[in-house]
């Protein structure tokens, strides 16, 4: 399971850094069990063969609708679920590479500080019966700093680090708005120094004026700790204020993945390109450009024929429907899953620079 | 109860001009254990017929509790202490041709008849969770032909009729077969246009919906924005826009109020307010949203602080401890009025001179030395 | 606009508030020496919000509980029924079992507080006729004789919780030391029952019996539910299926008939205190089954909680997220529902004495006091003998009320 990573690596020039984490055809599926016996009657296809790879320091952003699986890849990254097939290799800092897919959980145990996760839901990921210093020392305590001055030192380091008063240590986290709770809870996932962080929509709960505070204190954070980010969320505009690269999922299968510029000036997959025209975006005047996908999106449980976009694509041929297609790499770091990439010219967003002066 | 009626004498294409409804210094305020929280507190604007009013906020704003109030629709222990709502009523509801009258709403008990006729027939809501607006034990279309038969004069069948046309009107496909299905089994985008047409069952002139598109996702937002803007136009409906998102604002609104902890801080065009805010808040506000149209990696100038509790609102101006502009015992003592700044466009904030709107320079030091430097 | 326009470069001030140099509202920032720039609004704490902010979790409940006058009242009952509980002796008159045929149907002498203006309780004798038709003894109370009440005056002695002996009472005759047969020594408070034993020093310990057997069922249900109900919840699967349908076949059994079958088949030559552990473990057998269902509850949806995941993910061990993580969040509610448990044990309790199923005399509990008032004639001759109905109520209303306001306290975060 050590043998490089070859498949997904991109062929030549773009690549400047070595993957820290590469996911290799991730499956989850989730069974429903109907009636007394519990028969199996089908499958929740959350994750569908989905594979990726994040770059050591840079942000990898996960975009979707809901339902399209990105929460459960993340989750199965971080085996807070178990995948149902494919590998999760994972390079430590000496250079070896460790399939997480394959540990049991207490294997699991030794990855667990290397990888950490901050949350969507600032109120719900942290404990509401233990102190500030409690909650952002508690990986300390558990991975063996056992000093209780020692661990005060380096709370109030990384409260410090995330922006907060040392004082607050001793507070609840009743005492604290979405904005510092969200703080925290990056204070608390940097505690053991982890090299892959998996951030879980982590400003979709927080009001617009503090978002923009998370995200630049998570930019600054991964230049100063070389910080590598999973970043999922459902907002574009978000994903691109804070990715390198993005990949966009639908219905549990990766449609595209590039750099950021890349992905947003010249999309080559029309599933991309819809779900970028159909941002509406803060400026009165861009009106007639916003356009909407027709249909709905499609259920993991019931996935349609061939390429699952088709019976919303106004491209599609019949290729589409009878063919599954396979994620590709078809420009340098450009990966795409649809058929007629080549050959449809799609429309991206421009860079605006009027707003920006 | 105290129901002012002034019969309107005008000519029909004067109306156009005059407002469909007139909220003037509306105060909405909790009363709790802990103390009041003043939710909406002192909030004017005006809808005219046939435009789109977006009320955008973030959270404890009071934008919610202005729309409550409007519809009479408060939860107990909120109550309007202060304001007037009027409204261009029709004397027969739901014909569109009927003569008009002037009804303060807040004058009616909102129990009254008057008002809960009102309510749906004259002001429909798309409330926020399509799945809870639904009950979940009877069709779609029974709850739908139940509105228009508490509402209009008609038989049951021509109920399922009216029914079956807004659903059609709406954009669902197969509209006879739908109609007769449980709210349960429609998809999110379906429900969504499912409440939207049992709002329109009535034919409301004033539409109020109340964050319709926080719960779906982004391409079904887009169907669902579109769909709001066509029957907008077909029907010159008003609509009340109620949402945090400035994008969806942007692309809905025809006028736009800025609100903050339960005062408007600036109101206008949207155009104005997007191209060329004047309050320091709406300004911040539209600098700090990542935007897709923006270079990716970029850092955001951001709001310092967080939004106060609204139990302890700050004192003066809500916005002042989060302020670039803040002037010690100019913000912090006294609440800003709504003072006109151009044609149209109101601002609430002591940058602007109270007499003539302009901008005044007395500015402090640093807030001088921040704008040189730029 | 010029200031409405930002450069597109890093803006490393972000909009950091310039203006705050007032110390006494926003105090200076050096103290913190921050790698990262402090978006936090200043400082401006008052003293209360300071108090707010480190309030631990039972701060809040009692906070929370403490507004609730009806539970408070109902708090102070019961820790006034807790002390009865713990030392019966100290608040009974005389010996509860004694009985006397010539004292029997005395009625309740109410205690006089003032004697001549001044703060000297005293009570009216009783004088007894018999009636020369019926043979039976008529009483009537002679408010010249008095019988003065003695408070913390000394009498027979007895053992607090076994560490100490006392000979304290709370009250007691102030004649008391003298023969026992003389009326104007003893006070009946509550009157007496068909064997002339005292109501009022009965009452007493069989408040101590019957609160005992609802408090140790009910810490048996909680026991049995916390152990059966967090396997269930916590690891699930086949065991978890076990577990709930044998709950489902206990909440399916028919409650009275299972009691009645269960007590009746105690061996009658049992002694009370055998009786007495026996019928708490069948009260609690079935006891244990909603409790067991909240904590699988609990458990199942803290599994799910982020902040659970989060501890996983810091590399927490299975024990330490339980018991840092999911007890604690579910203590105040369990405690909640517990104390709305006791009283349903008491009653049960009291039900199945007062058939005669529970416990027996000797042995003294609210139920087996009630059983003495069991026909209508003897309520009309001395309706006194239903005061223990009347402490029961007190005493289950107190419980339920307390619950109540623990339960709506217990939760302080949810709003």
């Amino acid at each position: 399971m050590s043998d490089g990573m070859q498949p997904l690596e991109p062929k030549a020039g773009a690549a400047t850094k070595s993957p820290l984490l590469e996911v290799r055809h991730l499956k989850k599926y989730f069974p429903i069990y109907k009636g007394v016996l519990r028969k199996l009657v089908n499958q929740v296809r959350a994750v569908d063969d989905v594979s990726l790879f994040v770059r050591e320091g840079e942000t990898l952003g996960l975009v979707g609708e809901s339902g399209c699986g990105k929460t459960t890849v993340s989750r199965c990254i971080l085996r807070a679920i178990d995948p149902t097939s494919g590998e999760i290799l994972f390079r430590e800092a000496d250079g070896r590479v460790t399939d997480l897919a394959a540990l049991d959980r207490r294997e699991m145990r030794r990855f667990r500080p290397q990888m950490q996760m901050i949350f969507q839901d600032p109120f719900g990921s942290l404990n509401p019966r233990m102190t500030i210093f409690e909650i952002v020392s508690e990986p300390l305590y558990v991975n063996g700093m056992r000093s209780k001055t020692e661990r005060e030192d380096h709370v109030a380091e990384l409260l410090r680090l995330v922006g907060l008063r040392t004082e607050y240590m001793a507070r609840y986290p009743h005492a604290f708005s979405g904005g510092q709770r969200q703080r925290i809870g990056i204070a608390r996932a940097l505690a053991l120094n982890p090299r892959l962080v998996v951030a879980d929509e982590p400003v979709s709960a927080l009001d617009v004026s503090v978002q923009a505070q998370v995200l630049n204190l998570m930019l600054d954070l991964q230049q100063k700790l070389n910080l590598t980010y999973l970043f999922v969320a459902h907002d574009l505009s978000v994903v691109k204020h804070i990715s390198d690269r993005v990949c966009v999922m639908y219905v549990g299968k990766l449609v595209e993945m590039a750099t950021t510029e890349e992905l947003f000036q010249a999309p080559r997959h029309p599933y991309t390109a819809a779900l970028m025209m159909a941002v509406p975006r803060p400026d009165p005047s861009s009106r007639d450009i916003i356009q909407d996908l027709p249909g709905e999106v499609a259920s993991p449980a019931n996935p349609p024929s061939g390429c699952y976009f088709h019976p919303r694509c106004q491209f599609a041929t019949e290729v589409c429907r009878t063919q599954t297609p396979e994620l590709r790499e078809i420009t340098p770091d450009h990966f795409v899953s649809c058929h007629r990439a080549e050959e449809l010219h799609l429309a991206g967003i421009k860079v605006n620079q009027e707003t920006q002066i | 109860m105290v129901t002012q009626i002034h019969p309107l004498i005008k000519p029909a294409n004067d109306l156009t001009r005059e407002p469909l409804l007139r909220v003037e210094d509306l105060k909405a305020y909790f009363f709790m254990d802990e103390g009041i929280v003043r939710a909406v507190d002192g909030v004017s604007f005006d809808v005219m017929p046939g435009k789109v009013v977006g009320i955008v906020g973030e959270s404890g704003c009071g934008k919610s509790v202005t729309m409550k109030a409007i519809l009479q629709i408060l939860e107990a222990g909120a109550k309007i202490v202060n304001g007037k709502v009027t409204l261009r009523s029709r004397i027969h509801h739901g014909d569109p041709n009927s003569a008009e009258e002037l009804i303060e709403l807040t004058h009616l008990h909102p129990n009254s008849r008057q008002m809960r006729r009102i309510r749906g027939a004259e002001i429909a809501l798309i409330p926020q969770e399509p799945m809870a607006a639904f009950s979940p034990v009877h069709t779609v279309g029974n709850q739908i032909m139940e509105t228009i038969l508490l509402h209009q004069d008609v038989s049951k069948k021509e109920a399922r009729q009216i029914a079956i046309d807004v659903f059609r009107a709406v954009g669902i496909s197969m509209p006879e077969q739908r109609i007769d299905s449980y709210s349960w089994q429609l998809s999110g985008g379906l429900r969504q246009r499912a409440i939207i047409a049992m709002a329109l069952s009535c034919n409301p002139r004033l539409l109020i919906a109340d964050e319709p598109t926080t719960a779906i996702d982004v391409t079904t937002q887009a169907q669902i924005l579109k769909l709001l803007r066509k029957l907008q136009e077909e029907r010159q409906t008003s609509i009340i826009f109620i949402t945090h998102d400035l994008g969806v604002i942007a692309q809905m609104a025809d006028e736009v109020v800025v609100m903050y902890l339960g005062m408007v801080m600036e109101k206008g065009s949207a155009m104005k307010i997007f191209k060329d805010a004047q309050h320091p808040y709406t300004q911040a506000l539209l600098r700090s949203i990542p935007s897709v149209q923006s270079h990716p990696r970029v850092k955001l100038p951001t709001i310092a602080g967080s939004i106060a509790h609204p139990f302890n609102r700050p004192k003066g101006c809500p916005f002042h401890p989060r302020c670039t502009h803040f002037m010690r015992g100019v913000c912090d003592a006294s609440q800003p009025h709504l003072v006109e700044v151009d044609e149209d466009h109101f601002v609430s904030c002591f940058l602007y001179s109270e007499a003539d709107g302009t901008k005044k320079m007395t500015k402090t030091g640093a807030a001088l030395a921040k704008e040189e430097s730029l | 606009m010029m200031d409405s326009i930002e450069p597109k470069t890093l803006q490393p001030e972000g909009a950091a508030p310039l203006e705050k140099a007032d110390p006494a509202i926003y105090p200076p920032d050096e103290a913190v020496a921050a790698p990262t720039e402090i978006f936090e609004e200043p400082l401006v704490t008052t003293q209360e919000e300071e108090r707010i902010s480190i309030a631990s979790n039972w701060t809040l409940v009692w906070w929370r509980f403490r507004k609730n006058v009806l539970a408070v009242i109902s708090t102070v009952i019961l820790l006034f029924l807790a002390i009865v509980v713990f030392i019966p002796d100290f608040f009974a008159t005389m010996d509860p079992e004694e009985t006397n045929a010539r004292l029997a149907f005395i009625p309740v002498q109410r205690i006089h507080w003032l004697d001549e203006g001044q703060l000297k309780p005293w009570v009216p004798s009783v004088v007894g006729k018999r009636d020369p038709v019926t043979l039976a003894m008529k009483w009537t109370t002679d408010e010249a004789q008095k019988t003065y009440i003695r408070f913390f005056g000394t009498s027979w002695s007895y053992s607090v919780l076994g560490i100490f002996d006392s000979n304290i009472h709370l009250v007691s005759a102030a004649k008391a030391d003298q023969a026992d047969d003389d009326l104007a020594a003893q006070i009946f408070l509550l009157g007496t029952d068909r064997l002339g034993r005292d109501q009022w020093s009965r009452l007493a310990f069989a408040t101590q019996i019957s609160m005992t057997i609802g408090m140790i069922s009910v810490i048996v249900s909680v026991v049995l539910g916390l152990l059966l109900g967090g396997i269930s919840g916590y690891f699930g699967g086949w065991i978890d299926n076990i577990i709930q349908r044998l709950i489902e076949l206990l909440q399916s059994l028919p409650t009275i008939p299972i009691w009645l079958a269960l007590t009746a088949a105690l061996p009658r030559t049992w002694s009370p205190e055998k009786v007495f552990f026996a019928i708490t473990i069948i009260l609690a057998l079935r006891g244990w089954t909603t409790l067991g269902r909240e904590v699988r509850g609990r458990f199942l949806s803290l599994r799910e909680e982020d902040f659970v995941l989060a501890a996983e993910l810091g590399g927490a061990s299975q024990a330490r997220i339980i018991v840092k993580h999911m007890i604690p969040t579910f203590t105040s509610h369990i405690i909640a529902t517990s104390t709305l448990a006791i009283p349903v044990m008491i009653v049960t309790e009291t039900s199945l004495s007062f058939l005669g199923l529970g416990m027996r005399p000797p042995a003294i509990s609210w139920g087996v006091m009630l059983q003495e008032a069991q026909n209508i004639q003897t309520l009309a001759l001395a309706p006194w003998l239903l005061t223990p109905g009347l402490i029961v109520i007190v005493a289950v209303l107190a419980f339920n009320l307390v619950g109540d306001g623990l339960r709506d306290a217990a939760d302080p975060y949810s709003h």
